[in-house]
């Protein structure tokens, strides 16, 4: 799942905890669910570190990336 | 001896004549600017192109060379007022004056516009320009693909804006020639190489090395910093453009001066004024983006408490819901119960000599009910609803009249 990806799931689930139908017991499943999505969001953001790098073709369709 | 030409025995060709009429145009005349009406254009199939340039009184026949036309943006048209530089010669072939044009420049914005409008054209009756093409950039890119000079301002700027913004986001150049006459097909093939990279990474291609497949990009700059308008030309480039709007991520276009709009800006899903503006809108600010999911954080921990509160008070009101019904139905058997009570009461002895009957009991205390019960002289209890009644039997007859009842 990509960050954006995560993050539309992070708004459905917290569209879906609004509503006053949701059963309590679906709703903690949600929250937790949020949670759980949350703390990948965090973590990829903390661990991501960006490069710097020029694409290279070494050979008709063989790609590299290099510094 | 007489010199050349100068008697029927020392005539000279006529090449002869033309060749020395050409060295000494040549030499007298040097390379100069002309200014003229285009008239009677063609272009030869072998790519040169002829005219006259003319004013009221006067004309000059023309060419440009194809070499020379490959470096202008698009053919005059007829009857345009042109500024052409160039030689003035003899063609000795034919005799004829010729002026050799290697620079030809409209007036106003006249050639650029022309050409930057036909360009327009064709891409927008192909409905490359059409804003429903428009694709949304991603909002949290991981790595951005700029395509632009190794060299230039413009990736310096995109890389300390990149960095500024977000240090996770990597940035991938694919290097590039932004300006002179190898910029359209080297911004083509770039976009060549980019397209290729992008569909080896997707299919899994063992042709794509794993550092290059991990850096895949999920948008592209194209772009260079501000320039002349010869020098931006490469993207007002129709081949550009194409491979542009052909790209399989989304596009950033941000081409020199925030008042040059260009061709490339026109294809590109979005249109940025600088190269450092694109990179602004291409990627979000780290700490707003870990607010955000603080905020997110939030909502959620609000959202569930609001759940278990209101959880909680659905349960009460529950709670309380069965205790009215159970109430109710407790009132329900109550009232049941008294009209049984009613009903009863209703069928008691009591009740019947309420109503005017009286009871026989003799003196053993048993009902005395049918006519053999009496003796005669004996006595015995009549009940009354109000009291008792000592009586004695003076006569049995078989023969009394019905009871009437008396209400």
């Amino acid at each position: 799942m990509t960050f954006e990806q995560t993050l539309m799931r992070l708004d459905e689930i917290a569209v879906a905890l609004d509503r006053d139908d949701v059963p309590l017991e679906r709703a903690l499943a949600l929250f937790e669910e949020g949670i759980a999505k949350l703390r990948e969001a965090s973590s990829e953001l903390a661990t991501a570190e960006g490069k710097v790098k020029t694409l290279v073709e070494e050979a008709e369709g063989v790609f590299e990336v290099r510094e | 001896m007489l010199a050349p030409g100068e008697s029927p025995d020392s005539a000279i060709s006529v090449l002869e004549l033309n060749e020395a009429a050409k060295a000494i145009i040549e030499g007298a005349i040097q390379r100069l600017w002309v200014k003229g009406e285009i008239s009677n254009f063609t272009k030869h199939r072998n790519g040169h192109w002829y005219f006259s340039l003319k004013d009221a009184s006067a004309q000059l026949p023309c060419v440009i060379w194809s070499r020379d036309v490959r470096r202008l943006p698009t053919a005059p048209t007829e009857g345009m007022t042109v500024m052409a530089r160039g030689q003035l010669t003899v063609y000795p072939a034919q005799g004829k004056m010729q002026f050799m044009i290697d620079a030809l420049e409209a007036e106003g914005e006249g050639l650029w516009k022309k050409a930057f409008d036909e360009t327009k054209a064709r891409l927008t009756k192909d409905g490359l320009t059409d804003p429903s093409r428009k694709r949304r950039l991603p909002r949290f890119p991981r790595t951005v693909a700029v395509i632009t000079s190794p060299d230039g301002a413009a990736l310096r700027d995109i890389i300390a804006v990149v960095r500024r913004r977000h240090p996770g986001v990597s940035v991938v150049v694919i290097p590039a020639a932004v300006q002179g006459e190898t910029a359209p097909d080297s911004l083509v093939w770039a976009l060549d190489r980019l397209s290729r990279w992008v569909a080896g990474s997707v299919s899994d291609s063992p042709m794509v090395s794993e550092a290059a497949r991990a850096l895949v990009p999920d948008l592209l700059i194209i772009g260079r910093g501000g320039g002349s308008r010869e020098d931006l030309w490469a993207f007002n480039d129709e081949r550009v453009a194409r491979a542009i709007a052909a790209c399989p991520i989304p596009t950033i276009s941000a081409v020199g001066h925030e008042t040059d709009v260009t061709i490339a800006d026109l294809v590109a899903d979005l249109r940025a004024a600088t190269p450092s503006v694109a990179a602004e809108s291409a990627v979000p600010v780290l700490v707003e983006v870990q607010q955000m999911l603080r905020n997110v954080a939030g909502m959620l921990t609000d959202a569930l408490e609001d759940q278990v509160a209101h959880g909680a008070r659905e349960l009460r009101q529950r709670a309380d819901g069965l205790a009215m019904r159970a109430g109710r139905v407790v009132e329900r058997r109550r009232a049941r119960v008294q009209q049984l009570a009613g009903r009863i009461e209703a069928l008691s002895p009591v009740a019947v000599l309420a109503r005017g009957f009286s009871v026989a009991r003799g003196a053993d205390g048993g009902t005395l009910g049918r006519r053999a019960a009496f003796t005669i002289g004996d006595t015995f209890d009549l009940l009354l609803h109000d009291g008792r009644v000592r009586a004695r039997t003076e006569s049995v007859h078989d023969d009394a009249p019905h009871l009437r009842e008396t209400p």
